[in-house]
């Protein structure tokens, strides 16, 4: 009982260090944490195995590099089906290559779903060509980020300098 | 023309931080672990309420001891996390940062021909204070064999009949040293039984690791005869705002005041409400900043000791003090060498107190990334040196 609540403070340790840096090695967990690396290592791959960590995605500020990219949000009403309610919509929507997130909504509309296209041409044939189209979406509403300021938690506008005195007592 | 500077301020010796400061400055590119002060910034949420401040006009003085609400707050935060008792009205003292604390503290206690108790290596204003208030410093000299806490029979040792105050500076700047509750319990007697005061300087009570810091004041009988400093710069992260306080018996703290209204008139209005609002909802940075901390504070340690050197687990602060005897330099050689070699700044272990020969100060206010590279540039200058030496 006591191992297995040790074990969940090392997930839960791991987790907090690695959402904002997931390039910290196993050997470096387990000096910062003062676990053993084969106990980090295994928590690691387990919550791999169980999907609690999903991946290990880059955090690019695609603004700064030559590579064209749109990203947009749609507001998308829906009627849910009897029996499976939004999750069968949902799927028919996120299993498309573009979409980068869809998330079910309380209020005023169902699904966020956020596109990532090379184009807005290419993001509006998205929508009207595949979303708005399909039988259960009632109605979409879609708007285009214009700059990105912060995104999981890490600012990207403006230098981070590091501003203190070289040294100070 | 006659001279005219005062004998007494120049006998004082200049810090030698503010020397290495110097010798570092004219390094462009040189990269440091020397700094005493958060990497983190003020939590948007106090910042935003000091902006606030401003834009609603609180732009006049406050009363000489501070704000109301911020007095009441820090009575409560101090029950809250360290079961002390005090009467905001009339036993707490907003100030200009923890120096101001120190200093004006000493100031008020002491007589000439006093002397007070200085345990070192320790922050580099203690002594300084101690001799412009007109009292006598004796120094302490800690060992890291005890790694660098005070003992009962050090503080036996140091304490004569002219004695009135001992500082007492844990979590410790800079071996990153703490008192347990048991280490203090023997002090208190020696204080109690030689009836002596304390000044005790808790700035980085909030960052412990493992324990939580327990205060020499919640001893029975030592509210009566302690003064505590703390503020907010280490665990907010609100150097730059200047703001501190220092708690204590009423007849301690009105004299206190007595000097902050003429010297200072009162600590900076906009701090003080952005203080109010850090002790109200800051628990949760204070605990996310202690939780990056302490990982560094033991990748840093372990680091170290894989380079070979001789290095003390240290619970408290965010600084690791490591011995470098090991490779034949001084505390000031091996530090002026590892900044021309590898452009690499940490701080002489002297420039604490003399007994700090043969340490140096390194700070865990970086990010892991940054500590890595520092750390690689050191492993290949004592790599480099220890062969030499050996």
């Amino acid at each position: 009982m006591q191992k297995e609540a040790g074990r969940e403070k090392l997930k839960e340790a791991i987790l907090t260090a690695i959402d904002k840096n997931a390039k910290l090695s196993a050997k470096d967990l387990s000096v910062m944490l003062g676990y053993e690396e084969e106990e980090v290592a295994a928590a690691v791959a387990e919550m791999e195995a169980d999907s609690v960590i999903c991946g290990y995605p880059t955090l690019i500020d695609w603004d700064k590099t030559d590579r064209e990219r749109v990203t947009a949000l749609i507001e998308v009403k829906v009627t849910p089906q009897r029996g499976q309610g939004f999750d069968r919509i949902a799927a028919r929507i996120y299993k498309f290559d573009e979409v980068e997130s869809v998330y079910l909504m309380s209020g005023g509309f169902d699904l966020t779903v956020i596109i990532d296209g090379k184009s807005m041409r290419e993001v509006a044939n998205f929508v009207s060509g595949k979303l708005a189209p399909m039988e259960a979406v009632l109605s979409t509403a879609t708007h285009f980020v214009l700059k990105k300021y912060k995104e999981h938690g890490i600012t990207l506008v403006g230098e981070v300098e590091d501003e203190r005195m070289l040294i100070t007592p | 023309m006659r001279n005219p500077l005062s004998r007494t301020v120049t006998e004082i010796q200049p810090s030698g931080i503010r020397k290495f400061f110097d010798i570092v400055s004219e390094m462009k590119d040189a990269i440091s672990l020397g700094v005493g002060e958060p990497d983190f910034e003020t939590p948007w949420h106090i910042r935003e309420e000091g902006i606030y401040s401003l834009e609603k006009g609180k732009t006049h003085y406050t009363s000489n001891a501070g704000l109301k609400e911020l007095k009441e707050e820090i009575c409560h935060y101090l029950k809250r996390r360290f079961n002390l008792d005090y009467r905001p009205a009339k036993e707490v003292l907003v100030t200009v940062g923890g120096s101001e604390a120190i200093d004006i503290g000493l100031r008020a206690m002491l007589d000439p021909g006093d002397e007070v108790l200085i345990p070192q290596p320790s922050y580099v204003s203690y002594l300084p204070c101690v001799t412009l208030a007109g009292g006598t410093p004796v120094v302490i000299e800690l060992k890291a064999e005890n790694d660098f806490k005070l003992t009962k029979q050090e503080l036996l040792d140091a304490v004569t009949d002219r004695t009135k105050v001992l500082i007492m500076p844990f979590p410790n700047n800079p071996t990153g040293s703490i008192m347990t509750r048991e280490e203090l319990r023997e002090i208190v007697e020696v204080v109690q039984e030689k009836d002596i005061f304390v000044i005790s300087d808790e700035i980085y009570s909030e960052l412990t690791y493992g324990s939580r810091h327990v205060s020499i004041a919640e001893f029975p009988g030592m509210k009566e005869r302690t003064i505590v400093i703390n503020g907010f710069s280490k665990s907010y992260a609100m150097t730059g705002w200047r703001l501190g306080y220092a708690v204590g018996p009423e007849p301690i703290i009105e004299q206190m005041i007595k000097i902050h209204q003429f010297a200072i008139m009162c600590a900076p209005t906009t701090s003080q409400y952005a203080a109010v609002e850090a002790l109200r909802n800051g628990d949760s940075d204070v605990e996310m900043m202690c939780e990056a901390y302490d990982g560094r504070r033991r990748f840093l340690v372990k680091a170290l000791r894989d380079m070979g050197l001789d290095c003390f687990e240290p619970f408290g602060a965010f600084y690791v003090f490591p011995g470098i005897q090991s490779t034949g330099m001084t505390s000031d050689e091996f530090a002026n060498r590892l900044l021309a070699e590898e452009k690499l700044a940490v701080v002489p272990g002297t420039a604490f107190g003399s007994c700090g020969e043969g340490f140096l100060r390194i700070s865990y206010a970086y990010s892991i990334e940054n500590l890595k590279i520092a750390l690689e540039r050191m492993e290949r200058f004592v790599r480099r040196h220890k062969n030499t030496a050996e």
